[in-house]
């Protein structure tokens, strides 16, 4: 399932709401795995105290579907779902969850990465941050998720 | 019929505009898209181009009706 969110995303109850309803996935179902995207109050040494998300209506959903069925090819899915955030985000508000559900961890954890690496990469979301400073600008490019915070020193 | 264009973010504030329609010709490119819909403007470096919302180059040949987008690199999750 994905969703975009234009309210407060709370990705607990998501995953409770999901999962109370998916009977397909009862007792079928050995591992989980979750990743949940959280804004920062900081960036690129600023303070940061807001973010506007837009997207590409119709396409983002396409992208996601697309980015969904390419992992279910590599990997043995049994669920999926990605929720992400929309409109004005604050710092400490999750921005997105993306969840896989699998018979074994191996699949589940994979499977969970790449769909998170590819939203990042292709899914046509666009962040513009709002610094304290009351500046606002616009973020140019994502990172490369297998890099580490360690790398650069 | 024509062809519709979408600007999204950061290149959508810098055009001033969100949309464009564009006359449909035939044998036409994405980047004969842009071209058309803004002849001052060479199309900037590191833009992403979709036609009726899957990626696609610029070289891309467009046909009568299709949605056109062009935008700056994603930052969404």
């Amino acid at each position: 399932m994905i969703k975009l969110c234009a309210t407060p995303l709370d990705p607990w109850q998501e995953l409770q709401s999901h999962q109370a309803t998916a009977t397909h996935l009862t007792g079928q179902y050995g591992a989980t795995s979750i990743f949940v995207g959280t804004m920062r109050d900081f960036n690129q040494g600023d303070a940061v105290k807001g973010m506007m998300l837009e997207h590409y209506p119709g396409m983002t959903e396409k992208v996601l579907a697309n980015i969904v069925a390419t992992a279910e090819r590599q990997w043995a899915m049994l669920d999926c779902l990605i929720v992400h955030r929309i409109g004005m985000v604050r710092p400490d508000q999750p921005i997105v969850l993306v969840a896989v559900w699998s018979a074994h961890r191996g699949d589940a954890f994979d499977a969970c990465r790449a769909i998170m690496e590819a939203l990042k990469s292709t899914a046509p979301f666009w962040k513009k941050e709002q610094l304290e400073s009351n500046r606002s600008r616009w973020v140019n490019s994502n990172s490369n998720g297998y890099l580490h915070a360690n790398d650069a020193m | 019929m024509s062809i519709t264009v979408h600007y999204f973010a950061s290149l959508k504030e810098r055009l001033g505009r969100a949309s464009d329609n564009v006359d449909f010709a035939p044998d036409l490119t994405v980047l004969d898209v842009w071209t058309l819909a803004n002849p001052d403007l060479p199309l900037p470096t590191a833009i992403l181009v979709a036609v009726n919302m899957d990626y696609v180059t610029l070289t891309t040949s467009v046909a009568d009706a299709d949605t056109v987008a062009f935008f700056p690199p994603v930052t969404g999750g």
